[in-house]
């Protein structure tokens, strides 16, 4: 596995937190996906290994949980609340405003590589509806103007990265 | 009557210009004081304090806390765990986000005190996946407890010691079950347990007895131990004592959390004076009171019976703005105060299409393991999406409660329950509003109505 060495210390230590290895399986995962982006076949055979488990027992996990991915996103993941409160206060609008402003429908990559929007369920914090998660940074009452200004953000984040 | 005042005992702090979430500054509040005084006391007498108190559970069932630590099988010889309930998942509900994000050792005090009362030596903090943020103050607020010697081996030079790991989901409702969680927990896919056997307090996490506790219910915990239980149950009112966070959203002019004395308040209060009433030129129509899966409220129905006031038995006629916002009253009228989560919609809303988002979200979620609910919410998912973006028939109605009808009581958790509620509460009070929808949606929708699925 081709992680960051930063990540293997971090993969040692939180197995000592079970007193059964299997337990680590959601946090390893979650460590490698935060590393490499997604879930390979490489890496549920590593975790199994890992964990002294076969590769199905982590598979079934992966294919489980709507949070794991088996195949690369873009640079940037826009997650949009799909749930019964942001969609009263809005929240369809603002899905529709993030794929136009990227060319993409949900769950692709756009075609500058830069994002995946999703339209997920309920990110718990239905009290400022519509609510937009980027990466791990939840914004709240997200409306048309607001979606087009975060749009702009990445945008304009994505023309000062270097190799751009 | 004008509403009650706000009664902040969890959300002390909350939003309070200058409170951090670091330990100097919660210590500076009198932070781990409880928790230093419990541990001069005898754990039984802790765990009587708690069931004194009628503490009942805050993540959407309302079980008897007290009760809950009573049925944990303490002859079994092996350890006891306890996991905090922080998967946060039920449509509605957002408490517990800023509890964690705002007062996370708050909730490691109430958590190690706990722990110390029922001999539990590790406890998993199961923070649901989309809260990143939230994991990562946690952890970081347990690592400066933990140098602090208030979490971790022999608390305080005492001869306890208790351990707390954060433990983060990935995106899965279920997970907030807690016997789907302590599946996941255990790493594996989140299916629930049968019971029985697999009652937690007895076969729990990794067969042993465990306690799953929401994150509010363990803050609680730390106040009972404080005030005294007895001092507790003056809060609130009889059998719903305490306090309750209700989280508004939706449809009203000021959405958010508001903590309250139990039963003080009613829905009419909280609605249109702490809330704001409805949006400008619009009118409330219905009102989810306990997460999304609790029944349906139609503004202008009203419920009559006979309540117990004290020793005696009353008549009472409400209507949705009377209701007091407690367990008891709520479930008296056929609905449930559950999570807290309160959802408005106003008249801009249509039911159908209102219950087809519902419905989109409980098919996603299901876990898959029971037929029933596994085709049932997918089925009544299909109908009612079709209604909306397809052909709808008069007869929809009634297929849709022939579906939801056969899911409740034939599943292994309460996810059957919980995803054929909305369907047949819909039906049931909004019934004409789903036998007109064919002619209705030929109509241009009201202004100001958004899209719904």
């Amino acid at each position: 596995m081709n992680l960051k060495p930063e990540t293997f210390k971090q993969i040692d230590e939180v197995i000592t937190h079970y007193p059964v290895k299997r337990s680590a399986t959601l946090p390893l995962l979650h460590l490698i996906q935060e590393d490499a982006g997604w879930i390979s076949t490489e890496a549920i055979e590593w975790i199994a290994q890992k964990l002294e488990l076969q590769p199905i027992n982590v598979y079934e996990v992966v294919t489980f949980y709507p949070m794991f991915r088996q195949k690369p996103i873009g640079r940037r993941h826009i997650k949009v609340c799909r749930t019964l409160s942001c969609a009263l206060t809005g929240g369809y609008k603002v899905c529709d405003q993030f794929q136009k402003e990227f060319s993409c429908h949900t769950g692709e990559v756009s075609p500058d590589g830069e994002v995946t929007i999703e339209f997920v369920e309920c990110l718990a914090s239905c009290g400022t509806g519509p609510v937009v998660m980027i990466d791990d940074d939840l914004h709240e009452k997200v409306d048309c103007a607001k979606a087009t200004a975060l749009s702009e953000q990445i945008k304009s984040a994505a023309k000062r990265r270097p190799n751009a | 009557m004008p509403a009650p005042t706000q009664r902040r005992l969890i959300f002390a702090h909350i939003d309070e210009p200058g409170y951090t979430n670091d330990l100097p500054c919660y210590l500076k509040h009198g932070g781990y004081e409880v928790m230093k005084r419990s541990f001069a006391r005898p754990p039984a007498e802790l765990m009587d304090e708690v069931k004194k108190s009628g503490l009942r559970g805050r993540g959407g069932a309302g079980f008897p806390c007290g009760v809950k630590w009573s049925l944990v099988d303490r002859k079994s010889g092996k350890p006891i765990y306890l996991i905090v309930n922080a998967d946060e998942s039920e449509p509605g509900t957002f408490k517990d986000r800023y509890i964690m994000h705002q007062d996370p050792h708050q909730l490691i005090e109430g958590t190690i005190i706990s722990c110390f009362a029922n001999n539990v030596k590790q406890a998993y903090i199961y923070i649901r996946g989309e809260m990143p943020h939230g994991a990562r103050i946690l952890e970081k607020a347990i690592a400066e407890a933990r140098a602090a010697n208030l979490v971790g081996p022999n608390i305080l030079g005492s001869t306890y010691s208790c351990e707390i790991y954060v433990h983060r989901g990935a995106g899965a409702y279920i997970c907030g079950e807690e016997t789907g969680l302590i599946e996941s927990l255990e790493g594996k896919r989140a299916n629930p347990r049968i019971k029985p056997p697999y009652f937690p307090a007895v076969l729990g996490l990794y067969q042993c007895p465990t306690i799953v506790n929401n994150v509010e219910t363990l803050c609680h915990v730390k106040h009972i131990v404080d005030m005294g239980g007895e001092a507790y149950t003056r809060i609130g009112t009889p059998n719903n004592t305490g306090t309750r966070i209700f989280c508004v959203s939706g449809h009203v002019q000021r959405p958010g959390y508001y903590e309250f004395e139990a039963g003080k308040i009613t829905m009419g209060q909280l609605l249109n004076e702490v809330c704001g009433g409805p949006l400008p030129g619009r009118t409330f129509k219905a009102v989810i009171p306990g997460g999304s899966s609790a029944k349906i409220l139609r503004f202008g129905e009203r419920f009559k019976g006979k309540r117990k006031v004290g020793a005696d038995m009353v008549d009472y006629d409400w209507g949705v703005e009377d209701v007091p916002m407690d367990f008891d009253s709520l479930g008296m009228i056929g609905t449930m105060g559950g999570s807290g989560g309160v959802i408005v919609m106003d008249d801009t809303v249509n039911m159908v299409e209102a219950l087809a988002n519902i419905n989109a979200f409980y098919s996603h979620e299901s876990c898959g393991q029971c037929t029933p609910c596994r085709e049932g919410s997918l089925w009544m998912k299909k109908i009612t999406t079709r209604m909306v973006h397809g052909t709808a028939r008069a007869e929809d109605a009634a297929l849709l409660k022939s579906v939801a009808d056969q899911i409740p009581g034939r599943t292994i958790c309460a996810f059957g329950e919980a995803c054929s509620w909305p369907t047949q509460s819909f039906i049931a009070k909004f019934g004409d509003e789903f036998k007109g929808y064919p002619e209705a949606k030929k109509i241009a929708k009201p202004e100001g109505a958004n899209e719904l699925v």
